[in-house]
Parts: structure tokens; C-alpha cells; sequence
């Protein structure tokens, strides 16, 4: 059933932001450290767990497939309640110290790459 | 009739909201494909699209939360909120390749430190030229420039001004844009086009909403990649900000 693929799926997501909540806390930071990640590992083994059972079946999958469609518009949405205004009111510094640091990480990217690509 | 839409569309703000996205996405990859012959993405220009809209819902209400101020997009808050972006990012690790995850370990550490170390220096230095000389302020901007998350989280523990906080707050949203709408129009040049690449781009950047758009933007399969590597980097930010980089900040000022 679809239902048992969303459920899973909203399992792992709740498991693994508490995992990050929790590591968080433990380092004294008031941020959810890596849950999303966590959530994302634990749905990949347990997905891959119930189907290696023959458990996890195309309507399963199907329910987690749809979220996983979802996501760009989400992001369309989420790109729609920013705070464009305060960042560009934010003037001259706020827009340099945005701009810059994120031009030199993305000339960065290329070096780091290459710097560990598995064989 | 007309007063009576207008209701049901407030009552209903989830689906106002996904009636609105579906026509941002479907004139955005109209556009895409018939003006721009699909050089530049549908998802990147709807995005862009997004982030107009939350201008403009700005300068309408005054408020902080772009579009979903209005009161008949509130939906939108809902469907781009903490819980649903949560919930559709780790859909999307379905299907992810596990042994590609494995191989990019050590790249993903030195792309995460680099990338907070990067972005909080750019931030100092630009933050003393405009003349702000106290550690707190100068690493409280700095930490925006890191993300919009890190810096308000560094300068409350820091005991920053609002005008610092404010500034730390804009940088980091620059930030998210940019990233935003650059990694689509730069995934050639940097080859981002890799389960591998996308990992470092991810711990790189960092920023979540930026690298979450900006790969959506750019092939939706290296989401779960980029997704795993970045969730790691603001939690470095916020653990390093208000101690390490406060530190040598203030060493650094005291000379």
C-alpha cells in the first residue's frame, strides 16, 4: 500500500532529525546537525532491507517516489518565502560578503573534486 | 462568485498553494523551452520565478517571509516549510547509490571545513573594510556570510548588535540566492554533472536551501548527494563560529 512507503518515509525523516537534534545538542550547538543525512541513510537501508524480503513493493515505492517528484516545486515554494527584500536592502556589504565568499568556494568545487575522485 | 473564490482559496492555502507552484512550473518550463531553447532550466527559472514572487510579496506586506505573507498565499509557508522540504529531500535519497556515498569521505571533510573557513574570511574581511572593528560584530557578519543560519546562531551567543545581526542575516540570504541561480548556469564549468562532484559541491556551499534549489535546478538526481554532504555544514558552522572564529577573530583585531 502507499500509505506504508509515506509512513516509512516519514519515519526516517523524524528518526533522523531527532538523531540530528540530538547531536546537536550533545556538541552544545543549537542546530540540527546532519538529521537530514541521517534521514536519508535510513531510509536507503531500510528500503533496501524490506525489499531485499520481498516486503517493500511497487505501492510501497510508489509513495515515496511521489515525494521525491514533489520536491521541485517544494523548493519553488520555499524559494518563494525568502527574505528577498532584506537581502538586497541589506546594501553594498551584505551583498559583497554574500557574493564573495560563494564565488570562491564555487571555483573551489573543481579542485576538491579531483582532489578525491574515487577510482 | 468572485468573493466567494477568494474564500475558498484562503481557506484552502495548501492547495492555493500547489495550484499557484503548478503554474509558476508550467510557465517556467514554457519559457524554457520555447524562449531559451532549453538553455536555461525550467526548475532553475521557476526558482528564480519563487524568489521574484517573495520579492514582491516583500515589498507588499512589509513582512519577512516573502509571499507567504500575503494572506492568500499563506499556503505557500506550508508547502516551502521546514516540514514538507524535510520530508521530500529525503525522498529523494531513494533509490541513492550507497557505495557512491562511501567513496567521497575525505573530499566531503575538506570541502566542509574549506567551505565554512572560505566564506566566513570573505565575510570578516569585507565586514572590517566597511568599517566594523569589534570581534563580535565582524564575526557575526562573517557567520552570516556562512549561512543565514550560522550567523544569527553565532551572534546571539556572541551578544551581537540587531545591525549586525540584521547585515548577518542579509549576507547569508545573498548567499542562498546566488547559489541558487549560479549552480545551474555553472554546473558545466565546475563539472557538476557526478554523484562524486555534487558531495563536495554540497559540503562546499552548504547553504541548504542554495544547494537544494541550485541542484534541483541543475539534474534532481545529485540532490541526495549534495543534500547529505551539506547537512553537515551548518552544524560545523554554528559549533566553529561562536568559539574557534570568534577567537581568531579577536586575536586577529587585536594586532
Amino acid at each position: 500500500m502507499t500509505i506504508y512507503g509515506v509512513a516509512l518515509l516519514a519515519v526516517s525523516t523524524l528518526v533522523g532529525l531527532t538523531l540530528g537534534d540530538e547531536l546537536g545538542a550533545l556538541l552544545g550547538v543549537k542546530a540540527n546537525i546532519g538529521g537530514v543525512g541521517f534521514a536519508m541513510l535510513l531510509l536507503i537501508f531500510s528500503t533496501d532491507w524490506l525489499k531485499a524480503r520481498g516486503r517493500f513493493t511497487p505501492p510501497s515505492a510508489a509513495g515515496v517516489v511521489f515525494w521525491s517528484n514533489m520536491y521541485i516545486p517544494i523548493v519553488v515554494a520555499m524559494a518563494a518565502q525568502q527574505n528577498v527584500l532584506a537581502s538586497v536592502k541589506g546594501g553594498p556589504l551584505a551583498i559583497l560578503a554574500g557574493v564573495a565568499g560563494t564565488a570562491i568556494s564555487f571555483a573551489m568545487i573543481p579542485a576538491l573534486a579531483r582532489l578525491g575522485r574515487p577510482k | 462568485m468572485i468573493e466567494l473564490l477568494r474564500q475558498s482559496l484562503l481557506k484552502n492555502g495548501l492547495l492555493t498553494a500547489f495550484a499557484l507552484v503548478g503554474a509558476l512550473m508550467g510557465l517556467s518550463y514554457f519559457i524554457s523551452t520555447r524562449l531559451t531553447r532549453g538553455r536555461l532550466h525550467g526548475s532553475a527559472l521557476a526558482v528564480f520565478g519563487g524568489l521574484v514572487l517573495a520579492y514582491v510579496g516583500g515589498m507588499i506586506t512589509g513582512g519577512k517571509n516573502g509571499l507567504a505573507d500575503v494572506p492568500m498565499f499563506a499556503g505557500v509557508g506550508l508547502m516551502g516549510g521546514a516540514m514538507l522540504r524535510d520530508f521530500a529531500i529525503v525522498a529523494t535519497a531513494f533509490g541513492a547509490s550507497f557505495s557512491e556515498l562511501k567513496k567521497s569521505g575525505l573530499p566531503v571533510v575538506i570541502g566542509l571545513f574549506s567551505g565554512v573557513l572560505v566564506s566566513f574570511a570573505c565575510g570578516a574581511v569585507i565586514a572590517v573594510v566597511f568599517g566594523y572593528h569589534d570581534a563580535v560584530s565582524v564575526t557575526t557578519i562573517a557567520a552570516g556570510a556562512v549561512t543565514y543560519i550560522v550567523g544569527p546562531v553565532t551572534g546571539a551567543s556572541l551578544g551581537a548588535s540587531s545591525e549586525a545581526m540584521a547585515l548577518s542575516i542579509a549576507a547569508g540570504l545573498v548567499k542562498s540566492i546566488v547559489v541558487m541561480i549560479a549552480t545551474p548556469l555553472l554546473a558545466k564549468k565546475i563539472g557538476l554533472d557526478n554523484p562524486h562532484t555534487a558531495m563536495v559541491y554540497g559540503a562546499t556551499m552548504g547553504t541548504h536551501s542554495g544547494v537544494s534549489a541550485g541542484l534541483a535546478a541543475t539534474d534532481p538526481k545529485l540532490v541526495p548527494y549534495g543534500i547529505m554532504a551539506a547537512t553537515f555544514y551548518t552544524g560545523l558552522g554554528c559549533l566553529l563560529g561562536p568559539s574557534a572564529l570568534f577567537l581568531a577573530v579577536r586575536a586577529l583585531l587585536r594586532v
